[in-house]
This record gives structure tokens, sequence and C-alpha cells, in this order.
């Protein structure tokens, strides 16, 4: 089924040959398919005890007592925590956000008041999991219910309930950002088409291992060790440490294998923090998992936005000169990673269309709801599902072909690199090329034919395209335009490489990864610089902070790990294949390097093939065999290398600048047929193109857009987080909240393009967040097919018989 | 109460609390952590094994129901380190990405193949709508299952 092609390179770029591009088998699979993963949850300690987290019942409520006496006389409890000791004992976390945001006071444990259903308020540890249940239910809490605020467009109207005194209001973060000259665009335009309202959804990934953690307390050296499935421990460190009043080293973040991740386990920092309190208080290690309800309720929602009071500059031809719009992002309760969202969506603010006349005024507010925190295609997601929209309903509007208006502003390939009207440089790509490849998988010439054999059985077939802009590592000097006092920006990452006594090489990552593959990849690379098989290559599972083998944006997430991970392994394996040289050139007796080849798992004289030293005797001859060595031989074959990518900090006051290295791309196109009576519909084709530039390991990357694909399909039509009036969840399991299975999935076709990235180390782009595309070909779709212009990115069965009516 | 159970060919014999789950019997008293939780309600499947060649749901049973019961799951699939066919098929096809539903599919997909050998692909795909999966999308784990049936 996959097919693949290439496009021309762009000439700055080596091509590689050997092990990179080639789809060589995970060295991860082994052990998980004997269950010998090692998950979070599958570590234990003598004596530890179980956590239960105590949630409110009530979306908006001060908490006017607490009595935790009943629960800890239970025998086999260990202890409690409220959120009284919390405040005590700890600073709120560090806010992201500029005022109001910035004012709120956010604690591990509620603290005098509950912001959403579900949110914690006690924590209980006891000997057992089901007696830390029980024991939870004996807290007596005492509520005194507020009126909850649910709909964020009402946030702001006077009157409304306020959910942070701290803030003055429920506005958290606003910005306004404009772009080019969108008056002149809107005087130029033949055409100006107005959408009223357009509407995100909230849901998230639903990774199938929930949150949670084993943490220990070392009291002679007052230091946790956090066995946790945390995805970015570095920004878990750098909340945790300032509020736990310790530094970053006394926080130990030990990892092997995750179950899935998606940016959805980026925010469980305050958990963290309660489980840390609680292993000292107590003085022993505290089990934490958290049970599939509870994650549902609580953890990492993904950013609902509207999009209103759009007008779009358009010529009767059908191309676009600029848009105005207001999005409004419902943040939930707190800001656990907001309000960055408010600026990461201009990674792709034109998508890729070629608009250069933007006007975007971003609001964020809260409301009592879940907190909102990354889900795969973080903030661009929403962004990009609104120029699809767009440019379907301009298509629709001026009675066009989706197909031609799209071709017709696309940023075209020998536009690349291209820079956007805020600065961002799209790397490489051939959108069009993806286009077209797409089309033929999905068969669109003969679709004239299938549109009326689905009629003549009483359906309607529609074809709908989307696209998906990966854009990948980040600067993270985009943090200042929400807030010009941070000290962030740029990005790194970290891997050492050594050559161990035996000649072992030993590959150690910063990164957290949940099923990315990197042992194998990071290999592959390896391989390739040192002349020998990925199987040689032993790549550590995991990660641990006392390595040192992390930085401060160390983690797994928003695709980067083929920039940034695979550039740091790039670089500490040219460090030590150079070490390797110098050496071989003392042992040899003052041979040049230029005399010197590697080959066969060692190193040789060129010319005398004879003279070899294997790996295994240049890892003795320094660790353990060292005498007479020339004392000037700077060599250690044990080498770390900081990967940093070129960035400057953005224009505060233009809010422009290079917020990501690469752009990835994906475009999917998906068939439906709809039952004009019912609503009901089915995708009946579907196919993804990706181009990620130069792929390590094809097989993975296809598995990400397989993966990515699923979710949005998923998304598209029947995951979400809804809440009723009240701020009760009605989706918190997978009774309620359902994902796709065996029996949804449609027939897939995947494609690929190869557009290296001219300004990375390996020509890769980093490629794991291809997931919007699918929401938006699914939401184009059932426009083609009902003729009536859809404006939610949910379509659930019901939703496209309204539209019917 | 006292639970006898046989797993992957080793008897067990505990005082279990009447109230706890199979599952939980398994990962926190035997320390056959190969099975895991991913749910609570008995939808995604990541605990599937097989009692007394039966296919269930280890969440969705007491671990005093098992009480003499043969039971098998993921870590006695392969024998010496050797992966199993529908094993290696996962690998081959990259049937896998976090691995943590890959227990529960490959008891699921075992099942199915003991009872039927020659599995068409909506069999294939009936076999494991009880199985969640999160980042894969299926359709490299169908492909899997199709290469080994016979």
């Amino acid at each position: 089924m996959t097919e693949n092609a290439t496009t021309v390179a762009p000439e700055k770029v080596e091509q590689q040959k050997g092990w990179g591009g080639q789809s060589v088998k995970r060295k991860e699979d082994k052990r998980l398919l004997q269950g010998e993963g090692v998950f979070f949850d599958d570590i234990k300690r003598h004596g530890m005890g179980y956590l239960h987290f105590v949630r409110s019942p009530y979306a908006h409520a001060h908490i006017t007592r607490i009595d935790v006496s009943a629960a800890e006389a239970v025998e086999g409890v260990y202890g409690t925590l409220t959120g009284e000791e919390v405040a005590a004992l700890t600073d709120p976390f560090f806010q992201i956000s500029s005022a109001p945001g910035a004012n709120i006071k956010d604690f591990a444990l509620a603290v005098g008041k509950v912001r959403f259903a579900g949110e914690a308020v006690v924590a209980v540890v006891a000997e057992t999991r089901e007696l830390a249940r029980d024991a939870s239910e004996l807290v007596e809490v005492e509520y005194e219910p507020l009126p909850a605020l649910v709909d964020a467009r009402k946030a702001q109207e006077p009157g409304a309930t306020v959910l942070h005194d701290d803030a003055g209001g429920n506005l958290m973060w606003s910005g306004l950002y404009s772009w080019g000259d969108v008056d002149g665009a809107f005087a130029e335009a033949d055409r100006v088409i107005e959408i009223d309202e357009l509407h995100f959804h909230r849901f998230n990934s639903t990774p199938l291992e929930c949150d949670g953690a084993l943490v220990e307390y070392n009291r002679g050296v007052e230091q946790w060790t956090l066995h946790t499935n945390n995805q970015f421990p570095g920004f878990a460190a750098i909340m945790m440490g300032p509020a736990m009043k310790v530094g970053l080293d006394k926080l130990r973040f030990v990892t092997q294998d995750i179950g899935g991740g998606f940016g959805n386990k980026i925010t469980s920092h305050p958990q963290l923090v309660v489980c840390c309190l609680l292993a000292r208080k107590l003085n022993r290690p505290i089990q934490w998992t958290e049970w599939r309800t509870d994650f549902h309720l609580s953890m990492s929602h993904g950013n609902e936005r509207w999009f209103s009071d759009t007008k779009v500059a358009v010529k009767d031809d059908g191309t676009l000169l600029g848009f105005r719009t207001k999005a409004l992002d419902d943040a939930g309760a707190w800001l656990r990673y907001e309000p960055l969202g408010g600026v990461i969506w201009a990674q792709v603010a034109p998508g890729m269309y070629r608009w250069r006349n933007i006007e975007l005024e971003f609001t964020q507010v809260a409301t009592n709801k879940a907190p909102v925190s990354p889900n795969r295609g973080y903030s661009r997601l929403q962004q990009l599902w609104f120029t699809e929209r767009v440019i379907d309903i301009v298509a629709h509007e001026l009675g066009l072909d989706p197909v031609e208006v799209r071709k017709r502003n696309y940023i075209r390939a020998d536009e690349m690199p291209y820079e956007t009207p805020n600065g961002c440089v799209y790397d490489s790509g051939d959108y069009a090329a993806m286009l077209d490849k797409a089309l033929e998988l999905i068969g669109y010439e003969g679709m004239g034919a299938r549109r009326e054999q689905a009629q003549a059985h009483g359906k309607l077939l529609g074809v709908g395209i989307g696209s998906t802009l990966d854009s990948g590592t980040n600067n993270f000097g985009q943090s200042r335009l929400i807030n010009p006092e941070l000290q962030f920006s740029g990005n790194n990452e970290v891997a050492t490489v050594k050559l161990d006594i035996f000649g072992e090489i030993v590959v150690t990552l910063g990164t957290t990864p949940q099923g990315q593959g990197h042992e194998t990849t990071a290999a592959q690379v390896v391989a390739d610089i040192l002349k020998c098989s990925p199987d040689d290559v032993h790549v550590r599972a995991g990660h641990d902070s006392y390595w040192n083998s992390h930085a401060g944006f160390s983690g797994t997430y928003a695709s980067q790990f083929a920039v940034t991970g695979l550039s740091a392994v790039k670089g500490a394996t040219e460090m030590l294949r150079d070490e390797i040289f110098k050496l071989a050139g003392a042992v040899f007796g003052g041979v040049p390097a230029e005399a010197l080849e590697l080959a066969d798992g060692g190193i040789r004289i060129k010319e005398n093939p004879d003279a070899f030293l294997p790996f295994m005797a240049c890892g003795a001859i320094i660790n353990a065999n060292n005498a007479g060595l020339p004392e000037d031989l700077d060599v250690t074959l044990n080498c770390r290398y900081v990967y940093r990518p070129p960035f400057q900090v953005p224009d505060i006051e233009t809010k422009t600048g290079n917020l990501t290295l690469t752009y990835a791309a994906q475009i999917h196109v998906a068939v439906v047929e709809v039952d004009p009576e019912t609503g009901y519909y089915e995708i009946v084709d579907y196919a993804a193109v990706d181009d990620c530039g130069k792929r390590i390991n094809p097989q993975i990357v296809e598995g990400q857009v397989m993966g990515a694909t699923a979710q949005a399909i998923g998304a598209a039509i029947h995951e979400v987080f809804e809440y009723d009036e009240d701020g009760n969840l009605l989706t918190p399991n997978f009774y309620d909240y359902h994902v796709p299975h065996a029996l949804d999935m449609p027939p897939l076709a995947t494609g690929s393009i190869e557009s290296p990235s001219p300004f990375t180390p390996l020509g890769t782009k980093g490629m794991g967040e291809g997931g919007g595309a699918g929401i938006h070909a699914v939401c184009a779709a059932i426009q083609d097919a009902t003729g009536k212009k859809v404006t939610n990115s949910h379509n659930p069965y019901q939703r496209v018989w309204e539209l019917l009516q | 109460m006292d639970v006898s159970v046989t797993v992957n060919g080793t008897t067990y014999a505990r005082d279990v609390e009447p109230r706890k789950l199979l599952i939980h019997f398994l990962r926190d008293d035997l320390d056959l952590t190969g099975s895991h939780v991913g749910c609570d309600t008995g939808n995604c499947g990541a605990c599937s094994i097989l009692v007394d060649g039966t296919l269930v749901k280890s969440c969705m049973l007491l671990a005093v129901q098992a009480d003499g019961a043969k039971i098998e799951t993921v870590e006695g699939l392969s024998e010496n380190g050797e992966l199993t066919a529908l094993q290696q098929s996962f690998n081959e096809h990259h049937a896998l990405q976090c691995g943590y539903c890959t227990p529960g599919m490959l008891m699921s997909a075992t099942a199915l193949l003991r009872d039927n050998p020659s599995p068409s692909e909506d069999e294939i795909k009936k076999a494991l709508q009880g199985n969640i999966c999160r980042c894969t999308g299926y359709w490299n784990i169908f492909d899997a299952v199709k290469a080994v049936a016979k």
C-alpha cells in the first residue's frame, strides 16, 4: 500500500548512504513483546504507600471545612495531605503568563476553593490501593457551591462568576497579532468572505497508560527520586524546584518505558509535588497511579478554541489576500502550560498558504473545566483547522473547486525556504506535489462516477482535504511574546556516546520516548558514523537525570527528536570517532588521521589493513591499560555533545521571528459516504502523504503518520470532553469517551515525498504530530457531501443530521 | 481467601483479599507486570489474558474467581527468550509503538489464531475490537496478524 517518491534535495544537504534511510527493526520491541518493559507502575518498593486523591464533586465551590481524622484512624492508612499543608510547605507554581494570568496562585492541591469538578483536594496514602480508595471516602469536605462558568464566550460578560480573584476577572492573557498590510488587503479584495463562528472542540489523545509515579525520598541527602512517566522532566523540574524551594538536583527523574504521551504527560507536576511532600512526610515511598477517570477529569485536555468575526479578503479567482479573526481560547481552571497556546499557533499562522496579511486577536480565559495543556499538534492543530476550514468555506462561497483554491494559494516549492509574514521560515516542501500524490492514492479521477454510484444507493459522497504543518524544534524565545520578562530562548538536547572497556558502544539520550523508537534511530545514526551495525550499538533505555545527559529542554515533545536528539547523537559520535582516530594514530606510532579509516568494528591503516585496532582494544587501552600513552593525548572515549539549533530571540514589539526550525508536512484526503436520513457516515477511503525531510527509519515515520491519522479520525467523529451546564464532565471514561477501535478503521493508503531540511545536520525534520490533517479532511468531506458549511471540528452523526435539516 | 492458580506453568498459592481484581493480583502479588491496566472499565483490553484457554479481561474478574485456573499471560508466550511467530511478526510489521497495549493485543490475537488459524481480515478486526491501541491506528497490527495466519 505504501508508495514512496523522492523530490530533488536542495544542494546544501549532503545525502547520506548507509543505515540511515533503512527500516531497521526496532530494538525496543523484544522487551515490550515479552511483557518485559518497565513502566513506572511496574516498580515496587518495600513499605510503599498507595496514594489516592479525594476530588471535588463541584465545578466551583468554596471549601469550608476539611476533616481527615476518620480516614487517618483507619488501620493501614499511612497519612494524608491537604491543600492547607501544601500552601504552608510550598510556594505557588511559577506562572508563564504576564498579568493578569501571572497573578493566579496555583498549588499542588486546591487551597480554599475548587475550580473544576475532579480537582484534587486531599491526598490519602495507605497500605493498599483499595484501602487508600476506601479511606478517601472517609475524608469529610464541606463545600459552599458557586455558579460554574463552562462557556468561555461568557467568561468576560458582566456578572460572570470569577474563578481567580487574584486575576481580577477571567481574562488570563490577550494579545493582538498583526502582520503585513491588512487594511490594504481588504481594500484590494474583490470579495470579503465572513464567517461568524468556528469552534474547535476539547479532547485529548488519551494515552493508554495514565499518569503516575513511584517517588522515594532520601532523607540523608534530602533528595527525591521520581520514577515517573512525565514526558518533559526538564519542564517539571523548573516548575517543581522553585515551588518546593529546592534546587533542581534534589529532583532526580527516572523513566524507562512510557505508555504513550502525546503531550498529555507534560503537566503532571502538581501531582508529583504531592507525592514528594508525602514521601518526606510519611518517610516511605509513595506510589501514585492515576485512574482512567482521574485522567479524563483532570489531566491535560486539548485547547478548546473559538474563532469569531472572521473576515477573509479574496480575489474572485480564489487568491487569498489576508484575514482578520478573533481567537478565544478556553484554558480551563489553571494555567499549567498556558498561555503558551497563545503564541504556539503563530508557528503556522498562514498554514500552507501565501497569506501575507494577517490580524488575529488572541484571548485566553479561565473556565470551570479541567486545565488544558499540550496535546499532539498543540495549538497549531487549532490554527491549521481554522486555515483549512477557511479555504473550504471560501471555495464554497465562490463556487470554486477546493483543490484549485489550494493549488492557487499553496506556498510553492520554488519559494522555499519561505518566510511567513511573521518571520517564521518554512524550510522545505512541495505541498502541491503532496496533494497530487494524495489525490492519486484516493483515485480522485474517478470520483465523479463514485458520487453517482453513492447517490444511486441513497448516499451522499464527499471528498475532503486536510493538511498539517508539523512545526518542530521550538525556539523557546517565543514565550517572550507571551511574557517579555521570561528568560527562555532557543532549544537544546544532549547525547553521550562512549566506548567501554570491551569495545561496547554505549549511547545515552536526554529524551523520554513513548514509542517513537529512539533507541533504534539513534543506533542507526551511530552505526553510519562508526561504520558498524546498529546491533553493535547499545542505546540505554529511558531517561535518568543522574546521567548528566540532559539539558534544560530535554524530553520528548513537540516533534523534535529527529532534529535535536539525533543531531546530539551525531555530534557526540563524531567527537568519539575523532578521538578513536587520535588514539589509533598514537598507538600506531604517529600515523596521521588521514591515513586511517574505520572498518569492521575497528580502525586500520588504509595502506596496511593488517594494522587493525578493534574497538575493543581502543576501549581497553584508554580505560584499563593506558600506561605509556603520550601525555598530551586528549582522549577519553566518552563524549558528550549538546545540540543547539540556530535561533535568535523573536522581536517582541512586532511579534515576529523564527519560532521553529523545521516544518514537516502531511496532506490527508478523506472520502466519506453520508446517509442523509440519519447523518451516519463512514470513511470509505483515506490517504495520507507525508514529507518530513530525510527519514532515518521510514517504517517508524509511517507508523507515526498512521497513529496520528487514527487519533484525528477519533477526534473528528467521536472524542470530546463535554461538560454539562453545572460543569460535570459527561465523558469521564472509555464508555462515554469513545476512542477508535479495530472496526472503526477505514482503508488507508500512505505515501511520502522527501524534501530534506537545509537547516538540520541530518536533513531531518521532527514529525510526530501530524494528526490534525485528519480532522480537517473529515470536516471538508462532510461539507462536500452535504453541501452545508461545517463550522465545528467535532462531527458526530447527530451533528451531521442536524446540518442536513 | 486462599487462592491457587497456575500461571504460565508455575503454581502460586496466596492469601488474597476477596475484592482484589485478578489484574492487580497478577501485577502486585505475583509480580507479573507484563499485563497492564489502561481503563478500569473493561474497555481497553490491556489486561487481556487467557484463563483456562478463554480470553478474558483480567480487570473484570476477581482474583478469587480464578482459583484453580490455568492462566496464560504475555510472559508465557515466548520460550527461552525466543519470540513466537506472532511476536516476531509484530516486530517486522511495526505493530507496536509504546508497547503498553501490546501484551493484551498479543493475547487476543493468540486466542484468535488458536481458535481460527486462518482468519479473514474482518475476523481479525472483530477479534481485536476489545483492545484499544492509541499509537498505531491498528493497521500494522492487522498486517502482523494476517502474516502469521495460515
